[in-house]
């Protein structure tokens, strides 16, 4: 599948996709299939998204899991600090990343 | 400390406001993003992994009380509550808003900071000797030609838009502690016949073509290092590749035109340039020098009560020698067992604030080894340093030791990086501090990158290791026999990679090799230089 993802104008934060809007967790992320590029160039016009980009990604356990693990690591946080990541009370989450 | 004069304030303030305008516009929709990026890179704001990161230059690492609260201040309004304390003696943030980032620069002008030209390719944030004014061994204290080449630089109108970014570093002694010759020009204030000048080393570099600088003249009078600075990025501005971002730095410059055609042409252009004024007057040298005028040191006991082992342990290993025989310079290491190189807390960075106004003439220093120096330490208040230190998790007894690793921040935040390096630094030094090698290992420099860029420094460490992205996995090179010192050197791959539980093993046998083979008195990079890579190979591949 093909996901989308940048970065919130603003904050920084990391964003996805999820048909309607922006989105910082992944598992809200929808495949944009054909209409990638065309989703990018609007909301990034509209500065809804800061620097989009399109990446491969696959469903695992329903949740879509970026193809690289850059993007997973931009999921989820920083793995050498959990306690900032978004998953903080989740001590299995960093596994999902590697 | 240098304080700035009025026209350094006007110049911060001016830019931090010049930056609050373009974030107005950048957020209204009148700048794009393409438009934006060069702006806010010269603010020294980059975007990466998870959110805007900005990057303060610290200049030569020098930093007072005062400065150090406001970074902390910074990391707990503008940040996750810590900072990251980075190889070029700067600090990170990692998790700034850009809506937020024009009031932080605000507060940084407040204490004469900024990050300005901490990104782009411009001349940078320049970086000298951490032990500067108090080391025994130094000839003369090289920051104030630091600062004189930092005002030279800043702003620089001929120089903003270099074919690619230039680091300038300053030492005054022999021993060389800030990496000199792997720096785009590295500089060593030197005495000949009575006269002090300045010896250049020009083209050095890590990053994906490593090399050592040669030396390119070995005396510059003091009265023409401004103009001399000049001519040798003149001929790399002129003859620098523009059209390849991997050939660009000036060791590339250097190595393909030669080291005696590139010197000719600098002299040629030094000739011209002596008549053309550019050298500042030394009055103007001298009212710097003013600044840096050793503080009041008074004589005070020459030793210290070591009865207490883990005291002893840590000033056997984490003070260095003062040119004050009362005093030492103390380092303050970030570097706890399974830590994260370089980052303290705000909580720390206040503490060690305080520290330096009680304990050092208010002043700390950042080492490019991602540690904290108090420079002027009575030995009398050393174990009160220490007492201190110790509660707030600062005592590790680990500098130049196996576990005093350098670490870019890697895969974790760095939107470069191909592979984590701080996971890899954890691992190592829980290692280390379990099975009990770290303490007969004796001096061991470990230094890790997360790519080929090398801000970890790996080419120069006794062991390095570099990750690199093997078909979408993290995989690390191992490589052995670096120096950043006085006997520079790079380090060479040992072979195959391995994966992130391999690359801790391979560190383990390397240093059970070093132990088995090494001779008295030798440290792990005698030892290697002795007996090459061949040993080690064979432990490692069989």
């Amino acid at each position: 599948m093909k996901i989308l993802t940048g970065n919130d104008l603003k904050t920084g934060d990391v964003v996805w996709w999820d048909g309607q809007g922006w989105s910082r967790h992944v598992e809200d992320a929808v495949d944009a299939g054909d209409d990638a590029e065309t989703i990018l160039a609007r909301e990034e016009a509209a500065r809804r998204v800061n620097v989009p980009y399109v990446i491969a990604a696959e469903l695992a356990d329903g949740v879509p899991r970026p193809a690289h693990i850059k993007d997973r690591v931009r999921a989820l946080g920083p793995t050498v600090r959990p306690d900032l990541t978004l998953k903080p009370a989740d001590p299995q989450a960093i596994d999902w990343v590697i | 400390m240098y304080k700035y004069d009025e026209y350094d304030q006007q110049m911060v303030d001016a830019r931090v406001d010049e930056f609050r305008d373009q974030v107005e516009r950048r957020l209204a929709g009148k700048l794009t993003e393409d438009q934006f990026k060069p702006l806010r890179l010269m603010n020294g704001l980059y975007l990466q992994l998870h959110a805007y990161m900005l990057r303060v230059a610290i200049p030569y690492g020098t930093l007072s009380g005062a400065q150090m609260h406001i970074l902390a201040d910074i990391a707990d309004k503008y940040d996750r509550g810590y900072g990251h304390f980075t190889t070029r003696q700067n600090i990170q943030y990692n998790w700034i808003k850009l809506e937020e980032a024009p009031d932080l620069m605000a507060d940084l002008a407040k204490v004469e900071m900024h990050a300005i030209q901490t990104s782009g390719n411009c001349i940078r944030n320049i970086s000298s000797d951490h032990f500067a004014g108090a080391a025994a061994d130094e000839l003369v204290d090289p920051r104030p030609y630091a600062e004189l080449l930092r005002q030279w630089s800043s702003f620089h109108p001929e120089f903003m838009y270099l074919p690619r970014k230039f680091k300038i570093a300053v030492i005054a002694s022999d021993t060389d502690r800030a990496a000199m010759r792997l720096h785009d020009i590295g500089i060593q204030i030197v005495e000949q016949n009575g006269e002090l000048g300045a010896a250049f080393y020009v083209g050095g570099g890590m990053g994906r073509t490593p090399m050592i600088a040669p030396c390119i003249r070995d005396f510059v009078p003091l009265d023409q290092l401004v103009t001399y600075s000049e001519a040798c990025l003149r001929v790399y501005n002129r003859h620098g590749r523009r059209d390849n971002k991997y050939k660009a730095r000036i060791k590339i410059l250097v190595h393909e035109m030669g080291a005696e055609e590139y010197t000719r042409q600098v002299e040629e252009e030094f000739a011209h340039l002596l008549d053309q004024g550019v050298e500042p007057p030394l009055a103007e040298l001298e009212r710097i020098r003013t600044f840096f005028e050793d503080p009041a040191f008074e004589d005070g006991p020459k030793t210290v009560d070591k009865s207490d082992p883990d005291f002893a342990l840590w000033v056997e290993r984490n003070t260095v020698r003062h040119k004050h025989d009362s005093y030492v310079s103390a380092v303050i290491s970030l570097k706890p067992v399974g830590g994260i190189p370089g980052d303290a807390t705000s909580a720390q960075m206040h503490l060690m604030a305080d520290l330096a106004t009680r304990f050092s003439f208010d002043e700390c220093r950042v080492m490019h080894t991602q540690n904290i120096v108090l420079p002027h330490v009575k030995i009398v208040d050393l174990h009160a340093l220490w007492t201190a230190l110790n509660e707030a998790g600062l005592g590790e007894p680990n500098l130049d030791q196996v576990g005093d690793i350098i670490a870019c921040p890697g895969l974790d935040y760095c939107s470069l990086a191909n592979a984590r390096s701080i996971p890899i630094s954890q691992q190592i030094s829980e290692r280390f501090a379990a099975n009990g090698k770290g303490d007969t290992l004796g001096e061991l420099k470990l230094k890790i990158s997360g790519c080929i860029n090398a801000c970890g420094h790996h080419h120069a460490g006794h062991i390095g290791i570099l990750g690199v992205d093997k078909k979408g996995v993290e995989n690390y090179q191992l490589l052995l026999g670096g120096s950043e010192a006085e006997d520079t050197s790079l380090a060479k791959i040992t072979g195959p990679g391995f994966d992130e539980a391999g690359i801790v093993d391979a560190v383990e046998t390397t240093a059970d090799v070093y132990l088995r083979e090494r001779e008295d008195g030798e440290r792990f990079l005698d030892t290697y230089r002795r007996i090459g890579m061949a040993p080690f190979k064979e432990a490692l591949y069989g």
